[in-house]
Parts: C-alpha cells; structure tokens; sequence
C-alpha cells in the first residue's frame, strides 16, 4: 500500500499548498487526481465511507488466501475477535477483525499506520509487527524460512517479531496487542521494552 | 511560484578496485553485465567474452554477485520464459562457462548477500555448490557478530548446510559449479598470453580478520599469493552516484552533502548552509545500501523537511519551475518521451513478449524505443 501511503503524503502537502494559496482548489482536486492516475489500484477513498471500502477490500484485493474465505462468510456472521495496535507513540487501537483475515489487512481497514510496499509477497519487511505478549506469541504458528528472510532485514527485531501479512486473525488470538515499531527511535511503551534480537 | 525539485537519481555508477589490470578487457562492473541483459540500450552491444574459457570469476559477494551468477548458471530454458533480452538469451545459449566463482575479501559470517537470495541460487538446477570446510570454521569475533545479527547466523547456517550438502553429491563433467571463495582480495588482474589486452586470471592476496572494535572485523592481507585463471571477470562490489555539473557533491562518500534531505550548499566549521527548495533522497542521498523500508523512512525524512519548509514559508522561489524546463528543453532541441509514450512502449513490449511466450520482449534500441513512443 506503498501508493496510499504516497497519497497521503502528496495529499498532505497539496493541501498545506493549497492554503497558502499557491494553488486553487481546482488544482488541488487536479492533483489528487494524478495521483490516482498514476496509481490505478488504489483509490483514494474518504474514511466515511468505511463499510463499503471494507466490502470492496475484501473483494478486489488478495493480501492472502484468507480473505475469500471471509468474505464467503457473508460481513455480518463472520465471527470476529479484538486486535490491539499500538502505534509510534504508545496510542492504542483496538479493532475488530474477522476470523481469516490478515494483520497488515486489518490494519488497513482501519486506517492503522502499517505499511506493506510488497503487498503481502514475502518481498520486503515493512509490516513488521511486536507481538507485546509472549504468551500471545507462542500462540502463532512458526514462521516459514521465507517469512524468517524477511524478518532478519527488519528494523528493531525482536524476539516476538512477525511479519503482519503472515499473522492470522483466529479465536485464540482474540485480546492480542501489537506493537508497530518505529525505526528512528528506541520503543517503549508502558514500560515493554523489545529484546534485541 | 513555489518549487521544489527533489533529486532521487540513485547510484548509476561503479565503484573501482583502482589495481593493475583492471582496464583489461573482458572485465567489467556487474551493473554493465545486468544492463546488458536486462536490454539497456547503451549496453546491448556490450558482447562480453562468455566463450573463451569455462571459468568466471565475480569480485563481491552481495546479492548483485548472487544475480549475475545465477544468469550464468541458470539452464538457459528456464531463461528463456523470462524477459531476459534476446540476445543476451542467444549468448547464453553458447556460453562455455561452467565454473563460477564468488570472491570475498571476508568471511561467510560476514558476506553481504541475503537469505531469500541465496535460497534461490542454492536451488538451482544441477548445481554443485563448493565451499571449502575450512572457511566455514568461526571464531570467537564470528560468534559475537552472530549473535548481534540473526541475518548473519541463519547466512551462515544456510553455507554450512549447502557445504555438507555438496559433499555428498557426485561430480558430472558438464554439471554446473558455483564456488564460494571466501578469505581472498584482488591484488592484479593477469593479461592472456595468447590473447593481448584480455584478461586470463585474479592474482589473489590470502587475508585475515582483525576487529575494529564495535564488533566489526576488516580483512587484512597476509602476504600470501595464488592465481585465479578465468576469462571474465565481473566486479559487484558497490555502486556509486553520478556527480552533476554544479551539483554540490561529496566525492569521498559518493553522495550529495545534506541535512534531512536538504541539499547542503556549503559548509563553514558546524553551520550548513542548505539549497533552498532543492532536496535529495534515496541512495543519491545515503550511499547505494538499503532495503524497502530504509528507502521508506529515507523518503519520509526528506518529504518531512519538504513540509516543514513549507510551513515556514523558508522561501520564496523566483525559478521558472517545470514551465521552465519544457522551454530549455525545446530551446536545446532536446528529444523527450511523455509518460504516454512510455505506456506506449509497455504496451508494445508486452505485446510482443505474449508472441513468444514471455512476460516482454524488450525494445534494446534507442531507435526502436522512440519510434514505439512516437506511434
């Protein structure tokens, strides 16, 4: 979601443009559009419109194999459990999320700072995630050599890292608090500090 | 008019061994080998010599070694589903290299390929991997590096198991070999007695490491010799960004000096004087390291200054902006392709790429390309 991420970037300074009045609101709506152009996969859609995005994630965007299997379910039966974000600043973000779908997912649906440049390939290491309890941790399935690759090039390391594209929503984790790591400065929150791995 | 020009050029250029030799032919930097395959239009002539002898020998052991090796080792039908271009596939075809060797001045602990990388070469088809049991001893430095970096320790882990592996498997005369030489730095290359101005072979210092502190280890020469024949040699160790004229640059580091991205046009005792509205970022900006997520957060230094300097209304540009540059540019006479013309020459490529059963076929002329832009 490299392209939202852009978007976001370019909308935040167009918009800071455009009130100093170096550009029209013409051109600002021109030039949100031109990022859309160049980036025909992802829409930039307004946060109200929440539960139809969601409906159409779950249909056109295949982050796992997971996700066809929610979206069979039908939104209203699925069953869903509690994922806790914490954010660069310690904020923390319970969401709901449906059983099959991935973290780096549900973290999008939710508007929740976490990248994923490789759209869930295995190919990078930026939705890395801390799993805050061990106990949780233990819980997950090991990860796979490939998923290990990409988590030995992850920035902070630690010894309940994982990639949040390869991490599941099920019942058992239901309550999990993840931690998304900042790479410019030390992470501590309410007192967790990461074990260097 | 506000303009900010943000220069992310990467590293285009090579780094030099500056030894004796090196201008020989049938030596030549990774990256010219890779955009000769990979159907660059100023290198599609570049014929390097793969028919003379059955040796290679590639300086560095990053994953640019790990992927102009696995073009040399690779069966040359799994190529041919690729978009290698044509004749970098026909050259293949006739190639008569067998032996690969990978030189690294250190050890396996501390060689700069990555895992996924390797995995990949390891799994190539009817290769034999050789890597000698004596360089896969580690010492107590070795352990210590390990254990700061679990990259390292699963690298290492994935030599010794690829060591022990060859071990068992028996030698066939045409089989493949990729050879992992660890321990060794260039000192010359050796001319061909046969063939004048072309390269035979490495000579070869036998090195150790010593800790810098800080848990590093650099390799030192012991002044032991042994020579390497081959007939191409291809140097993968860095690249390096191009200079522009007037462009303040430092040439030790191969960057542009700056400040959170912002250029810095000069420098007295601690003060910075920064370019305003010029910015860099990337490996232009950092040196030619990184993954992803280093280019990420590179990007959103640099993006963060932009804003930042907007806020502030740091200045007030009287540069004539993207105008500016179409009027230079036609004053110049000087060619342009659009974006357009771009999605002209994508669509044209993958079109003939789906004639012969690859994802494209690549446009490796100057010529070809702008006449698929101009349709």
């Amino acid at each position: 979601m490299l392209g939202h991420r852009i978007s976001r970037f370019g909308s935040t300074i167009v918009k800071q443009l455009a009130r100093e009045g170096y550009i029209s609101t013409y051109g600002r709506r021109n030039l949100q559009r031109s990022y859309g152009h160049y980036l025909p996969s992802l829409p930039v859609v307004p946060r109200q419109a929440r539960t139809s995005q969601e409906a159409w994630f779950l249909k056109s965007h295949k982050f796992c194999t997971s996700s066809t299997t929610s979206s069979e379910n039908g939104d209203e039966e699925t069953e869903k459990i509690t994922i806790i974000f914490v954010d660069k600043d310690g904020e923390e973000i319970p969401v709901k999320v449906p059983i099959g779908m991935s973290v780096l997912e549900a973290a999008h649906e939710n508007d929740i700072d976490l990248e994923g440049a490789c759209e869930a390939s295995l190919a990078c290491s930026t939705c890395h995630v801390i799993v805050m309890d061990t106990e949780y941790y233990n819980k997950l399935e090991e990860p796979t050599d490939e998923e290990n690759d990409m988590l030995d090039l992850a920035f902070g390391l630690t010894e309940t890292s994982r990639l949040g594209c390869q991490v599941i929503a099920r019942p058992e984790l239901d309550g999990v608090r993840l931690a998304i790591p900042s790479a410019t400065r030390n992470f501590a929150v309410d007192g967790f500090v990461p074990k260097p791995h | 008019m506000c303009v900010q020009v943000v220069l992310a050029y990467g590293a285009e250029s090579d780094k030099d061994l500056g030894i004796p030799g090196e201008s020989l032919s049938g030596i030549y930097s990774a990256r010219e080998f890779v955009w000769w395959y990979n159907g660059h239009p100023d290198y599609s002539c570049l014929k390097p010599d793969l028919k003379t002898s059955d040796s290679a020998v590639i300086l560095g052991q990053g994953n640019v070694a790990l992927d102009v090796a696995r073009i040399l080792l690779r069966p040359t039908t799994e190529l041919a589903s690729t978009d290698i271009a044509t004749h970098a596939l026909s050259a293949l075809k006739e190639s008569s290299i067998r032996k690969v060797y990978l030189i690294g001045r250190r050890g396996p602990v501390q060689a700069a390929l990555t895992a996924k990388e390797l995995r990949e070469v390891l799994g190539i088809k009817n290769l034999h991997i050789r890597i000698k049991q004596t360089d896969l001893s580690v010492t107590p430095a070795d352990e210590e590096e390990m254990k700061t970096s679990r990259a390292r320790k699963r690298i290492y882990e994935l030599l010794s198991k690829a060591a022990a592996a060859a071990k068992t498997s028996k030698a066939d005369p045409d089989q493949r070999e990729l050879h992992f030489v660890f321990f060794r730095q260039p000192d010359q290359f050796l001319e061909s007695d046969e063939r004048k101005g072309h390269v035979s072979g490495v000579n070869l210092q036998k090195t150790i490491l010593e800790s810098v502190g800080t848990g590093k280890q650099i390799a030192v020469g012991t002044g032991e010799f042994e020579d390497l024949n081959c007939s191409m040699v291809l140097k993968a160790i860095g690249y390096k960004s191009v200079p522009v004229n007037g462009l303040p640059f430092d040439h030790k580091k191969g960057v542009v000096p700056n400040v959170k991205g912002r250029v810095v046009s000069h420098t007295s005792g601690d003060i910075s004087q920064t370019e305003p509205g010029l910015y860099v970022c990337g490996w232009l900006k950092r040196g030619p390291v990184g993954i992803i997520a280093t280019n990420l957060y590179c990007a959103e230094e640099t993006v963060g200054s932009i804003s930042e300097d907007i806020e502030e209304g740091v200045w007030k540009s009287s540069k004539a902006g993207s105008k500016g540059l179409m009027q230079l540019l036609e004053k110049r006479k000087v060619k342009k392709v659009e974006f357009s013309g771009w999605e002209k020459i994508d669509a044209k490529e993958k079109q003939m790429g789906i004639e012969r059963n690859k994802p494209r076929e690549k446009l490796v002329t100057w010529e070809d390309l702008l006449a698929a832009a101009a349709n």
